[in-house]
C-alpha cells in the first residue's frame, strides 16, 4: 500500500469548495477510497448530503466523472454505467482500465435504496459500494433511518416525554451485505485510515462487486463538535460499536483489535443526539446498547478466529 | 415467427407486436439493454433474452431487479456514452415514473417500447393508456402505434429521432397491450443490414466514460441555472417536429411506408371524424369503409404524435368538419373529458370556425370496443351536425350503468 | 457573481458540468470562524492533518505540507486536534481575532 505521502502527490479527485458541513466526515471517507485505487475511477452518488454538497450547478468538486440520478437509484445507475463500459471495452471503443464507486448515504442504502443495492451486488457487477454511514437522514434534517441506532434522537424519533428516540435497533447492513456472497464485504472507519485504503484497494482490485460500509459522525446530526469528527469515529471503534473487518469470499477477517475495549458511554456522551439516555430513567436504554454490542463483539470475534 | 424473403431489401414476416418490437431492438442492437418483466410486455424481454442468449446480438442484457433500477441503468448506460433501451407496460412505467424524467431532463436518448396497460387499481393486465399518457409531460417524445408494423417503424424512427443532435430527447412507442402485443400480424421487416445503415451509429456529446474530460452528470441544480435547463429541453421538443417528419420522409423512401404526425383516413371531404389513437384506429377504418359505402361522409384522424403536440398540424387537420368526436382510452379524473380531447379542444382554439367537439372515454382495463360503439359514435356526430348542439361533452362508452 | 448569468443557449444541455474541480473557485473560507494556524518548525510531515482534512485545504509541495488553503478551509478545527501531541503544529485561533490585528 502506498504511504500518505505518495497519495498525497496524487491529484485529488474531490477538491475543495465544496458545501458539506465543516467538519464533515463523508469528505473524509471519499480521499481515503479514491486513494484505494491509482486507476481512473467513475463516481456515482445518491442524493444526500455528499452529492448535493459536491455538485451545486455550475460548480463541481469532482475531477473525476461523476453521476447521480436519484436517491434510491445510486446502484443501479452505476451498474449501467458500468455495463455500458463492458460493451465497450469489448468493442475496443475505451482503453482505459476504469473503475467504478458508489458512495451512498444510510438513506440510500439502508433503506429506500436497499433493493436497488441489492440488486445490483446479486447481479455482480464491477463495482465498489461504498456506504458514508452518519446513521440518519442527515440531508433533509437529521430524520431516522434503520440504521439510526437503538436510542438515539431525531427529528422524527425525538425524546419526547413518553418515547425516549429511537425505539428499534440498527439494521446490520454489512451482514446483509455478506449474505449477497459477493467477493468482498468491510467495514472501515475514517479514523483508521491506512485500514481504510488498504481495504479500498482490495475492493477496487476485485472480480466482482465489492461493499464498504463507512462510519462517517456527523457534526450537525450527531451533534458534535466539528473538530471531533475522527476522534468520534476512532471511539467507534475502540468502543467496538463499528468493529473493522472485511470478509472475502466468505472468510471473515478481524482487521483491528482495541488494545483496551472502551465502554460505549465514552462515545454516547460526546454525543447530542444520546443526551437524554444519560437521564437516570433511561438507564436501561445505555444498558441494552452496550449489552448489544457485547454479543455482536462476541459473535464477531467468533466468526474471525479471534477469540 | 416466420419470415419469407421480399423485395427492396423487406422481409415478409408474421409476428405479434411483442415480436416485432423485441426483433427490431435485436436489430438495432443497442450497447445495452435493461428491463424487467411485466404483462403483457415480457415477451419482449424474454425474445431479446434468447436473442442474447443465442448470440444473435451483441448486446450486454441487464437483468435488473425493477422497472425503477431498469430505467436507472438505461439511464446510467446513456450517460455512459452507448445506445441503451428498455421497456415497459403499465405500473412499470409507473415505478420508473421518477426516472423517467431524469432521462429526458439530462437529455439522454433512449429508445423505450412500451405496451399500453391498464394502471393499477384495481390491478388490471388489460388495455387502455393511462400509463403513458400520465407520462405525457415528462419530456418524452410519445409515438403511438396502430399495428405490430407500426410498432416495428416506429421503433427504427424513434433511435434516429431520439439521437438527433437538435433534438437529443428519450422516445417512446407505444402499442396497445394484448390487442396489438400478442396479436399475430403479417408485416414487413428491413434486412439487418438496412436498419443498421438507416439508424447510424451512435455518438455521445458529453459522454461519462470519457476519463479524460470528465463530466459531472446530474447535479444540484437551483432557481438560478434549473429553468434555463427546462427551457433548453422545450426547444429539443420544438426542432422534434420537423425532425420527426424529416425522418418519415427518410424511412418512406426506405421502405414504402408513410409516417407523419397523424394519419388521416378519409377526412378530407368527410363531414364528421373521430380521433382515436392505436389499434382502435384499426377498427374505426373498418366502421369508416362501411358507413362510406352507405354515402356517410365520415372520416378518421389517427394521432402518431401526441409530445411534441403539433397543435396547429392537428387543427388544420380537423378545422373542416362539422362535428368531431375523441375517443380516449384513459381518463384524466378532471370530468372535463380524456387526454387527448382536452389537448385537441385547445389546439382548436384560435380557429375561427371551429367543429363541435365530442368526447368520448371508452376501453379501460381492456373493456372491448366494438364497431356497432362507433358506429354509435358516427350516429351522434351526425346529430350533433344536424343540431349544432353537444348534449354531451363527455360520453362513457361501455360501461354498464 | 456580479456578471449576467448565462441564458439558456449558452449552457451545456441537460445541466452537465464540463468543467472538472470547478467548485475551487468557490470559496468556503468565509465560512470560518476559526482558523487553523500551522508551524512549519514544529511539523513532522505525518500527514494526518491532510487525510483527515474533509476540505482538501492542507496545502502541499511535491507531498509536504506548507500551510492551510484558508480560500477553502472551513475552519472544523480536525487538523488541530489530529496533529500528534509530539509535534502540535497545528493551532487554532478566532478567525475575528485575526481580522481585527490586520485592520
Amino acid at each position: 500500500m502506498a504511504n500518505l505521502k505518495e497519495m498525497a502527490t496524487r491529484e485529488s479527485r474531490l477538491t475543495g469548495g465544496h458545501r458539506l458541513c465543516s467538519g464533515c466526515g463523508a469528505p473524509v471517507v471519499v480521499k481515503q477510497i479514491l486513494a484505494g485505487t491509482k486507476k481512473p475511477v467513475v463516481v456515482g452518488a445518491a442524493t444526500g448530503c455528499l452529492e448535493v454538497g459536491t455538485t451545486i450547478y455550475p460548480y463541481t468538486a469532482w475531477k473525476t466523472p461523476f453521476i447521480h440520478s436519484a436517491f434510491e437509484n445510486s446502484a443501479a445507475t452505476m451498474s449501467g454505467v458500468e455495463t455500458a463500459y463492458r460493451a465497450m471495452k469489448k468493442k475496443g471503443a475505451i482503453e482505459e482500465d476504469v473503475k467504478f464507486v458508489v458512495f451512498a448515504g444510510d438513506g440510500g442504502s439502508y433503506d429506500i435504496g436497499f433493493q436497488s443495492l441489492s440488486g445490483a451486488m446479486e447481479r455482480g457487477h464491477n463495482l465498489v459500494y461504498v456506504v458514508y454511514d452518519n446513521e440518519a437522514y442527515m440531508n433533509t434534517g437529521v430524520q431516522r433511518s434503520s440504521s439510526t441506532p437503538l436510542g438515539a434522537a431525531t427529528t422524527t424519533s425525538p425524546a419526547g416525554k413518553k418515547m425516549a428516540a429511537k425505539s428499534r435497533p440498527k439494521k446490520d447492513l454489512t451482514s446483509i451485505m455478506v449474505a449477497h456472497n459477493i467477493p468482498y464485504v468491510a467495514q472501515v472507519s475514517p479514523s483508521h485510515w491506512s485500514d481504510t485504503v488498504r481495504k479500498a484497494e482490495k475492493a477496487f482490485e476485485q472480480d466482482g462487486p465489492a461493499f464498504i460500509n463507512a462510519m462517517s459522525p456527523c457534526p450537525l446530526g450527531w451533534p458534535h463538535e466539528a473538530d471531533q469528527t475522527i476522534e468520534l469515529a476512532k471511539l467507534a471503534v475502540d468502543t467496538c460499536y463499528w468493529p473493522l473487518f472485511e470478509v472475502e469470499n466468505g472468510e471473515w477477517r478481524l482487521t483491528y483489535k482495541p488494545k483496551k475495549k472502551r465502554p460505549l458511554t465514552d462515545w454516547l456522551e460526546l454525543q447530542g443526539r444520546f443526551k437524554h439516555l444519560f437521564k437516570p430513567e433511561n438507564k436501561h436504554i445505555i444498558d441494552q446498547l452496550q449489552a448489544s454490542v457485547d454479543q455482536k463483539w462476541e459473535a464477531l470475534l467468533d466468526k474471525t478466529g479471534r477469540k | 415467427m416466420a419470415i419469407a424473403d421480399n423485395l427492396r431489401g423487406q422481409k415478409r414476416a408474421a409476428m405479434t407486436g411483442n415480436e416485432a418490437v423485441a426483433y427490431g431492438m435485436k436489430q438495432i442492437e443497442p450497447d445495452v439493454v435493461a428491463a424487467y418483466p411485466i404483462t403483457p410486455q415480457t415477451d419482449i424481454v424474454e425474445k431479446f433474452s434468447s436473442y442474447v442468449a443465442d448470440g444473435e446480438v451483441d448486446t450486454e442484457f441487464v437483468t435488473v431487479e425493477s422497472e425503477h433500477s431498469a430505467m436507472s441503468a438505461t439511464v446510467g448506460a446513456a450517460a455512459a456514452g452507448v445506445r441503451a433501451m428498455t421497456a415497459t407496460s403499465s405500473n412499470g412505467l409507473a415505478f420508473m415514473w421518477e426516472v423517467v424524467y431524469i432521462a429526458s431532463g439530462s437529455r439522454l436518448p433512449i429508445v423505450m417500447p412500451v405496451v399500453n396497460r391498464a394502471l393499477s387499481g384495481p390491478i388490471n393486465i388489460h388495455c387502455d393508456h393511462s400509463d403513458t399518457m400520465g407520462t405525457r409531460d415528462s419530456g418524452w417524445i410519445q409515438l403511438y402505434s396502430e399495428s405490430a408494423q407500426e410498432a416495428y417503424d416506429n421503433l427504427i424512427q424513434a433511435v434516429r429521432i431520439a439521437e438527433h443532435p437538435d433534438v437529443r430527447l428519450p422516445v417512446m412507442v407505444m402499442q396497445d397491450g394484448f390487442i396489438t402485443s400478442h396479436g399475430m400480424e403479417n408485416l414487413n421487416v428491413l434486412e439487418d443490414d438496412l436498419v443498421k445503415k438507416f439508424i447510424g451509429t451512435f455518438k455521445s456529446e458529453n459522454p461519462l466514460l470519457q476519463v479524460n474530460k470528465p463530466t459531472t452528470f446530474g447535479p444540484l441544480d437551483l432557481q438560478d441555472f434549473y429553468f434555463e435547463h427546462k427551457r433548453q429541453q422545450v426547444e429539443g421538443m420544438e426542432h422534434a417536429k420537423k425532425v420527426i417528419v424529416d425522418i418519415a420522409k427518410e424511412y418512406e423512401e426506405l421502405t414504402g411506408r408513410q409516417y407523419s404526425y397523424f394519419e388521416s383516413y378519409r377526412l378530407d371531404d368527410a363531414e364528421v371524424a373521430i380521433v382515436v389513437l392505436s389499434s382502435t384506429a384499426g377498427t374505426t377504418k373498418v366502421v369508416v369503409d362501411e358507413l362510406r359505402e352507405q354515402g356517410l361522409k365520415v372520416g378518421l384522424l389517427k394521432p402518431r404524435v401526441l409530445r411534441p403536440f403539433p397543435a396547429e398540424e392537428y387543427a388544420d387537420a380537423l378545422k373542416h368538419l362539422k362535428a368531431v368526436a375523441v375517443m380516449d382510452r384513459s381518463e384524466t379524473f378532471s370530468t372535463n373529458g380524456g387526454p387527448v380531447f382536452s389537448e385537441l379542444r385547445s389546439a382548436m382554439f384560435e380557429l375561427e370556425e371551429r367543429p363541435l367537439m365530442t368526447n368520448y372515454i371508452f376501453g379501460l382495463g381492456g373493456r372491448d370496443i366494438w364497431t356497432k360503439d362507433i358506429k354509435g359514435v358516427y350516429e351522434d356526430l351526425f346529430e350533433i351536425a344536424k343540431t349544432g348542439q353537444v348534449k354531451n361533452k363527455v360520453n362513457y362508452l361501455g360501461v354498464r350503468d | 457573481m456580479s456578471k449576467q448569468k448565462p441564458g439558456w443557449r449558452d449552457i451545456p444541455e441537460g445541466g452537465l458540468i464540463i468543467n472538472p474541480g470547478s467548485a475551487e473557485e468557490y470559496k468556503t473560507g468565509d465560512w470560518r470562524n476559526k482558523r487553523p494556524v500551522f508551524d512549519a518548525d514544529k511539523c513532522i510531515q505525518c500527514m494526518l492533518c491532510w487525510i483527515y482534512c474533509p476540505d482538501n485545504a492542507i496545502n502541499l509541495d511535491e507531498g509536504k505540507v506548507i500551510g492551510i488553503d484558508y480560500d477553502h478551509c472551513k475552519g472544523c478545527g480536525i487538523c488541530v486536534v489530529e496533529c500528534p501531541d509530539r509535534a502540535a503544529a497545528l493551532s487554532l485561533e478566532d478567525e475575528h481575532k485575526k481580522n481585527e490585528e490586520t485592520e
